[in-house]
């Protein structure tokens, strides 16, 4: 998103004196609002809000062929829709570059934590379960990556395992679950102005020039992904790393607080 | 509209399977304003509907040469989420049928918006559905047109759709998605209640003569309801802020 350099050079001045525009100080998320099972027709669905931000995760379940080299396990495919709505910014047709790096950001936390058992969604050969993670973007003000993965996982948890029968998927009236193993959970950090911030919104995006997301399990680290054209010192990795583990409990006790556990 | 096979009994002693008669409306509530970085936006639980309506602009019409130096044009994505039905995983992106809703969607809203005070821009429609129960065109464009009278854009009236159809020799308002796959018609309708005008019309099956009147009639009655759910919707961010400066 453009924004003006006045409202930049606001921002660069709070941030260089530690503070943030909504008043937050820099290692605190905005208040997160998570809510499940808002699509019933959804094997599992999850409505995450970070602030403005609004994202909205669908997990559907169905049958499908493994993949050529991994015959012996389910799929699972994650993907992400910025919505036009969501943004002034975003457009219509196919998914933009920003899309699919979040998509694939969602998608490497979960399946590097091991959160999906794959070889337990196998049936028979040439037959798997296959997951479909969808991740809808209905409003944007900052940091995809972390509220997305936070819905994707709440609608994970709460995914319910259809029943094949014959030839046919039976996906009402069940009350098995899909199974999980753990809790995986993202933590986004922004840095400029020599500062590292977590969960950065919209303006802070547009002003940041590094961006760290650490996906981790609670017990070990899962998934990284480094972007924009900054750098960052193996001090601050270290920091931000420590930082998401101390997170980690914070969203995860969000999560089962939302799953009622 | 579908098979004839495996007919479930939609119909008993005059009551559908949801307890309904065949002049009443699904359970409707529209929430105002949900999507903050829109101009105006609505979401809709229309049955077992849950859609969002929203509306950008008016701004720079791009690609240029879309511009009109005389109006306003309209663009409108209708589109079904993924996860929407209870089947299948659906594809993502448009197909033959959320380009076609897209469409007729766009010319209700060519009708009423005063498109000649903004030359030169484009006001985009996105109509987001959710989760789908039958009638998510009429339910979206019920919910777009709140969305837009949010935005402040001028709009001559504010239409509402509904759907009809037939179960059995019954005309029907507002089939749910079980009873649309063994209806023997479908008629989904946009109407612009100041007048009347009926502003989008398609219909599939069959219906004599009378049984049209009838669902006519059926649908302008109901519109009564519907204009209440939304006006209540309009009003409410206006009713909460001199809630505010009246304390």
């Amino acid at each position: 998103m453009y924004i003006q350099s006045a409202t930049k050079e606001f921002i660069n001045d709070l941030i260089s004196s530690g503070k943030r525009e909504d008043g937050r100080a820099l290692d605190q998320y905005r208040e997160i609002k998570l809510t499940k099972g808002v699509i019933e027709n959804a094997e599992g669905s999850a409505m995450a809000l970070f602030g403005n931000t609004k994202v909205l995760a669908g997990v559907k379940i169905g049958i499908g062929e493994p993949m050529k080299d991994k015959p012996n396990e389910g799929n699972i495919m994650t993907s992400a829709e910025l919505l036009p709505m969501a943004s002034a910014e975003y457009e219509m047709g196919p998914p933009s570059p920003d899309a699919i790096e979040v998509a694939r950001v969602i998608d490497r936390g979960i399946r590097a934590a091991g959160m999906i058992d794959t070889s337990s969604l196998f049936i028979e050969k040439d037959k798997v379960w296959e997951i479909f993670i969808d991740v809808y973007v209905l409003n944007y003000d900052g940091n995809l990556f972390d509220a997305g993965t936070t819905a994707a996982v709440t609608a994970l948890l709460s995914a319910r395992m259809p029943k094949l029968e014959g030839e046919s998927v039976v996906r009402e009236g069940l009350n098995s679950k899909l199974k999980t193993n753990n809790t995986v959970t993202s933590c986004t950090f922004a840095k400029a102005a020599n500062k590292i911030f977590i969960d950065p919104d919209a303006n802070e995006e547009e002003f940041m020039d590094t961006r760290i997301t650490i996906a981790n399990d609670g017990k070990e680290i899962r998934a990284m992904q480094k972007g924009l054209w900054g750098g960052m010192t193996a001090k601050e990795l270290e920091y931000a790393t420590d930082l998401s583990f101390e997170k980690h409990k914070e969203l995860k006790s969000i999560i089962n607080k939302t799953l009622g556990e | 509209m579908g098979s004839t096979q495996d007919k479930p009994q939609l119909m008993i002693n005059g009551k559908r399977l949801d307890g309904r008669g065949p002049a009443d409306l699904r359970s409707i509530k529209i929430e105002p304003n949900v999507v903050k970085n829109a101009a105006g936006s609505a979401y809709i639980e229309w049955g077992k509907n849950k859609i969002i309506a929203a509306v950008h602009g008016p701004k720079e019409a791009l690609p240029k040469h879309f511009a009109d130096p005389e109006r306003a044009i309209i663009k409108c994505r209708y589109m079904m989420a993924p996860f929407s039905s209870l089947e299948e995983h659906g594809r993502t992106g448009p197909n033959r049928r959320s380009i076609e809703i897209s469409k007729v969607t766009k010319e209700v809203f060519e009708n009423v918006v005063m498109l000649e005070l903004f030359p030169n821009t484009e006001i985009d429609i996105f109509v987001e559905v959710l989760q789908g129960d039958g009638g998510t065109r009429a339910a979206g464009i019920t919910a777009a047109a709140v969305a837009m009278a949010l935005s402040g854009i001028p709009m001559t009236d504010i239409p509402y759709a509904v759907s009809a159809g037939k179960i059995g020799d019954t005309v029907v308002l507002d089939m749910d998605k079980l009873e649309d796959n063994y209806s023997d018609a479908d008629m989904p309708v946009a109407v612009k209640p100041l007048d009347n005008e009926i502003l989008l019309l398609q219909m599939d099956g069959s219906f004599t003569k009378e049984q049209l009147k009838q669902a006519i009639s059926m649908i302008t009655d109901a519109g009564k309801a519907i204009r209440e759910v939304q006006e209540k919707a309009i009003r409410k961010p206006y009713e909460q802020i001199i809630e505010k400066y009246q304390k």
